[in-house]
């Protein structure tokens, strides 16, 4: 993708001297720090880039009688990274919005800075349900799933179906560890057991010795508590290995872009929670066309979301009249949200945006009836239900 | 005199920089980029006393510079310890690391000893990706600047960056202080010729450990600073790219020599700051691209190949270093 | 169901199983290593580098020209070593005067060359290459289900191995690079060229690390960081074997994959250092390694 890289390091080039020109004041500038070339690239990556662009653009391309622009980085899994971007784009380039990226990791740091410098950020690519919990912030938003919802959608669906002892395989940072802990929680309210767990580095390639421990426990669920190119790397490995033979997968997370490379015959059956899904509707057709048309490839809820936030983002800053955080952060908080991505959403007291979840299969090769043609619906859980119906008592914002 | 003008350009050196460093936040530029960059030039210096000065190329010396960065970060941020009191602590973590690995490694020599603090450095890495109090891939978050002994506080960009700009001026003229020292002297003597310091009598292993455990707590100083100054430690702190760098910008700069390590600091951060926006990976590429150039033709560094064009020039300069 | 030390046993076998591909790995890579080092003296810290290369020249050669896996076994390390080889030619033959530590650092540098150009062209997640038709399918050990690819890649590994040592110990070529080592100037007098065989050396054991990463890429995908984190690991392998053995570095490397693997059912948080701690050890107790000569 090297005509990729060049376009984005012109782009990132272009913005940064415009944004550096007219620092605050005459511009909206809006971020983008996400995961462009490593494990999860696929999920939001240059796809989220255009997402946003397509909703600047068809916002009108300025507010407030200010232009709009975008910044991009690449945090390349490393929080120290985007940590420190964002906060060189809050203090040199005035900036108004964060939208944030994949990894959890990278993402609570990030919430720190947006906390420490009033600038809102809204989490469109990491899963870690903290980002409302603990690590919560009057500034962060988390918009399109996290792993409270994917444990209740797919474990859920998992343990009900006879799934009921479980050895997960979970990638070693905030975001897996999340993962396994939501999955767990729902594993036992539904008389389940977990007989254990193994932690594999992040961007691993073989899983194999992890694969072969989870064999012998003798599990019946093999809980992948990853997502991106370690999902695939180990659902491979366990086909490989022969793992699917005598343990069921569960694919906690998975995007579209993830089943396309393994393609249905690899992937079929596999059941996954989303936010969203290209085929849903006539709105979200139009939308996959657009994006398919830059990318090649149908969207995946991440670049859905980062569409969606942004545009939601925009039309707060119009309503409050001024981009200071604090008052934009309230019209969201207040306002009904809806478009292709979300029908009456809302943002919690803890800064989650709750709205409906799917509970999906991914169909076998013979049911596929067109290119992309991938999920079927298995269940709709309205979002008190995916989310739970109250705020995170973690969060230091929720009132007991 | 001989070496009268030599001193004077020095001096005029040295009042230059200290002016661009006293007023550069007030010129507009981003006080957390340079404190970054004088963290990284102390890091730099602590390295030179063993690359420079010792003739010993430690391929792992993020080790010091991170954990250090970690003991503080943990101190601080979850037990509530003073900003001095955590830095101090972080020192001594560093300190102690050095201890036990230079004993291992400062048995052998040369390549050898460049295997063995790299293997080892590998280890402390893989320690502080396990260790829960870390936090692994997520790093230690939220860091609190705090302040000197609850008078002064140093949330401020600019209080923080003076108050690492004086421990920098500290440890320059510490490190300056050591160099001439008798025991600075030894250590050069055993750079340029070891079986003769030994036959002199001089228990060369306890030299090199000494000076190799300062090295470590100078670079944990180094490393204590940068944690409080952006709040976070990471992985990356302690990881074989980090030790990298600090060798190349020593190696840049010219090792040998007082002010190479600084220059090749600021070179290497600057680089980095401005380039990963607009040339992403092919920073690893002109960071490598240095190396060789340095390697093959440049292996004096600018400072060195300053100090050495002067030398030519006329003025009658002694050959050993500043 | 046994078990040894409260793990069962089939899952100690299996791990071990898989203990003995990765040794089958590091035992090849740190003979590159150890050829390269024991007849030239130079530490190449390029060697990580050179087997990611080898996994991509396999992948890009697949991926645009159609060559497939077994030309790419034999042309993947050829061009490699070529691109050794003029590494030698250009850079590092200039530095044999020089102390040791600038070779060090050369190779450190066109390491980070090499990995920056991949990364910009490739991205840093790895890419598939798939296991050659021949070579899928599965063994069943009872134990667990071992692919056949693994084993292939152990006995090519242990086929390789072999007869490099044989190459280096029992040929008249072996002996000329080793009479090298110890005297280059009486060599050259006997109106051998030296240069030449130095600059093959060098090739050959870059060629060594692309062929370990055209066995690696169906197994742990092809990608620009494969190399860095797996290169200390072999050097202290290397270490252990002693710096300038090509026994040592084979045995080594197949023990401590197996160790590694013991390592990861017993005590799996010790499992990324194990290497390193012995390495350790066996410095404090025989620093040239256990079967090095004081180089």
């Amino acid at each position: 993708m090297k005509l990729g890289s060049l376009h984005v390091a012109l782009a990132a080039t272009l913005s940064v001297l415009t944004a550096q020109a007219g620092a605050a004041g005459d511009q909206v500038v809006i971020g983008d720090i996400d995961d462009l070339s490593g494990v999860y690239a696929d999920a939001q990556g240059q796809g989220g880039i255009e997402a946003i662009n397509m909703a600047i653009a068809d916002f009108g391309g300025t507010v407030l009688g200010k232009k709009i622009v975008l910044l991009t980085a690449d945090h390349q899994n490393k929080p120290d990274i985007g940590a420190t971007k964002f906060r060189e784009w809050a203090d040199q380039n005035g900036l108004n919005m964060l939208i944030g990226g994949s990894n959890t990791g990278v993402n609570i740091a990030m919430s720190k800075v947006a906390s420490a410098k009033k600038v809102p950020l809204i989490v469109i690519g990491a899963g870690g349900a903290s980002l409302t919990g603990a690590d919560c912030t009057p500034y962060s938003i988390h918009y399109v799933y996290d792993t409270t919802s994917l444990a209740n959608g797919t474990a859920s669906t998992i343990v009900k179906g006879g799934g009921k002892s479980w050895f997960f395989i979970t990638a070693d940072y905030a975001f897996g560890t999340q993962l396994q802990d939501s999955a767990t929680k729902v594993v036992l309210a539904s008389g389940g057991k977990v007989l254990g767990s193994v932690r594999v580095p992040l961007g691993a390639t073989d899983f194999s010795s992890f694969l072969l421990q989870a064999q012998s426990s003798g599990a019946q669920v093999l809980g992948l508590a990853n997502a991106g190119t370690d999902f695939s790397n180990s659902l491979k490995g366990a086909n490989e290995f022969g793992i699917t033979k005598t343990m069921k997968p569960a694919a906690l997370l998975a995007f579209i872009s993830d089943i396309h490379s393994l393609t249905l015959q690899t992937a079929q059956g596999l059941y996954l929670t989303t936010g969203w899904y290209w085929d849903l509707n006539e709105e979200t057709r139009a939308f996959g066309k657009r994006l398919f048309a830059k990318m090649q490839r149908e969207p995946t809820m991440d670049h859905a979301g980062a569409y969606s936030a942004t545009l939601q983002y925009l039309k707060a800053v119009k309503a409050a009249g001024t981009t200071d955080s604090d008052k934009v952060m309230a019209e969201l908080k207040k306002a009904k949200l809806n478009d292709m991505f979300v029908k009456n959403g809302y943002i919690r007291a803890d800064g989650l945006m709750v709205h409906t979840m799917y509970v999906m299969q991914v169909k076998t090769p013979a049911e596929s009836k067109y290119p992309w043609d991938y999920y079927k619906v298995i269940r709709v859980m309205p979002g008190e239900e995916a989310y739970g119906s109250q705020p995170d008592p973690a969060c230091s914002l929720v009132k007991p | 005199m001989a070496g009268s003008t030599d001193i004077r350009a020095r001096a005029a050196v040295y009042v230059v920089l200290g002016i661009l460093a006293l007023t550069a936040p007030l010129l507009g530029v981003y006080p957390v980029f340079l404190m970054k960059l004088v963290c990284y030039a102390m890091f730099a210096c602590a390295f030179n006393l063993l690359l420079g000065y010792t003739k010993m190329l430690s391929f792992g010396h993020a080790a010091y510079f991170g954990s250090a960065g970690y003991i503080t970060g943990w101190l601080v941020a979850v037990h509530g310890w003073g900003t001095i009191e955590g830095i101090l602590a972080g020192v001594a973590a560093s300190l102690l690391l050095g201890f036990l690995i230079g004993a291992i490694a400062v048995r052998r020599q040369g390549i050898y000893f460049a295997m063995i603090t790299l293997a080892l450095a590998q280890l402390v890495f893989f320690i502080c990706l396990q260790a829960d109090f870390t936090g692994g891939e997520n790093g230690l978050q939220g860091i609190p600047r705090g302040s000197i002994f609850g008078l002064i506080g140093l949330g401020r960009d600019d209080t923080m960056y003076y108050f690492v700009l004086a421990v920098f001026t500290a440890v320059y003229v510490f490190v300056q202080r050591i160099v001439r020292s008798p025991f600075g002297h030894v250590l050069q003597a055993i750079r340029e010729n070891e079986p003769r310091a030994v036959s002199l009598g001089y228990k060369v292993a306890r030299y090199k450990l000494l000076a190799f455990v300062l090295s470590a707590g100078i670079s944990g100083l180094a490393g204590s600073l940068k944690a409080l100054t952006l709040g976070f430690a990471t992985l990356s702190d302690v990881n074989q790219g980090t030790s990298g760098e600090v060798i190349l910008m020593t190696l840049l700069g010219g090792s040998g020599t007082f002010l190479g390590p600084v220059v090749g600091a600021s070179v290497v951060v600057t680089l980095q700051e401005y380039l990963s926006d607009h040339v992403g990976a092919w920073v690893s590429v002109i960071i490598g691209a240095i190396f060789v150039v340095c390697v093959m033709i440049f292996r004096r560094g600018f400072v060195g190949e300053i100090a050495w064009l002067f030398a030519r020039s006329g003025s009658r300069l002694r050959r050993t270093p500043e | 169901m046994a078990t040894v030390l409260g793990v069962p046993l089939p899952a100690i076998l299996g791990q071990l199983t898989l203990g003995l591909v990765n040794g089958s790995f590091y035992a090849l890579l740190s003979l590159g290593l150890a050829v390269i080092f024991g007849l030239l003296g130079i530490v190449n810290f390029a060697h990580g580098a050179f087997y990611m290369l080898g996994a991509f020249a396999a992948y890009i050669g697949l991926q645009a020209f159609g060559v497939n896996y077994w030309f790419a076994l034999i042309l993947a390390p050829l061009a490699v070593g070529l691109l050794g080889v003029l590494i030698e030619r250009l850079f590092l033959r200039h530095l044999y005067r020089l102390d040791p530590l600038y070779g060090l650092l050369l190779t450190f540098g066109i390491a980070l060359i090499a990995e920056g150009i991949m990364r910009d062209r490739f991205g840093a997640s790895g890419k598939s290459y798939p296991v050659p038709e021949s070579l899928r399918g599965v063994f069943d050990l009872g134990f667990m289900v071992l692919p056949i690819y693994r084993a292939w890649v152990v006995a090519a590994s242990l086929g390789v191995c072999g007869m490099t040592w044989f190459l280096i110990e029992r040929t008249r070529l072996g002996a000329m690079l080793r009479a090298a080592t110890e005297n280059a100037r009486l060599v050259q007098a006997f109106g051998i060229n030296v240069p030449l065989l130095v600059m093959g050396t060098y090739g050959g054991g870059v060629a060594l690390a692309a062929l370990a990463g055209v066995l690696a890429a169906p197994v742990v995908q092809v990608s620009p960081l494969m190399g860095s984190s797996l290169v200390i690991v072999v050097f202290a392998v290397v270490v252990i074997g002693g710096m300038g053995s090509i026994v040592g570095a084979i045995v080594s490397g197949l023990s401590l994959g197996l160790i590694e693997g013991l390592t990861k059912v017993i005590y799996p948080e010790a499992s990324n250092i194990v290497v390193f701690i012995i390495m350790a050890v066996v410095l404090m107790w025989r620093p040239a390694g256990l079967f090095g000569r004081e180089h």
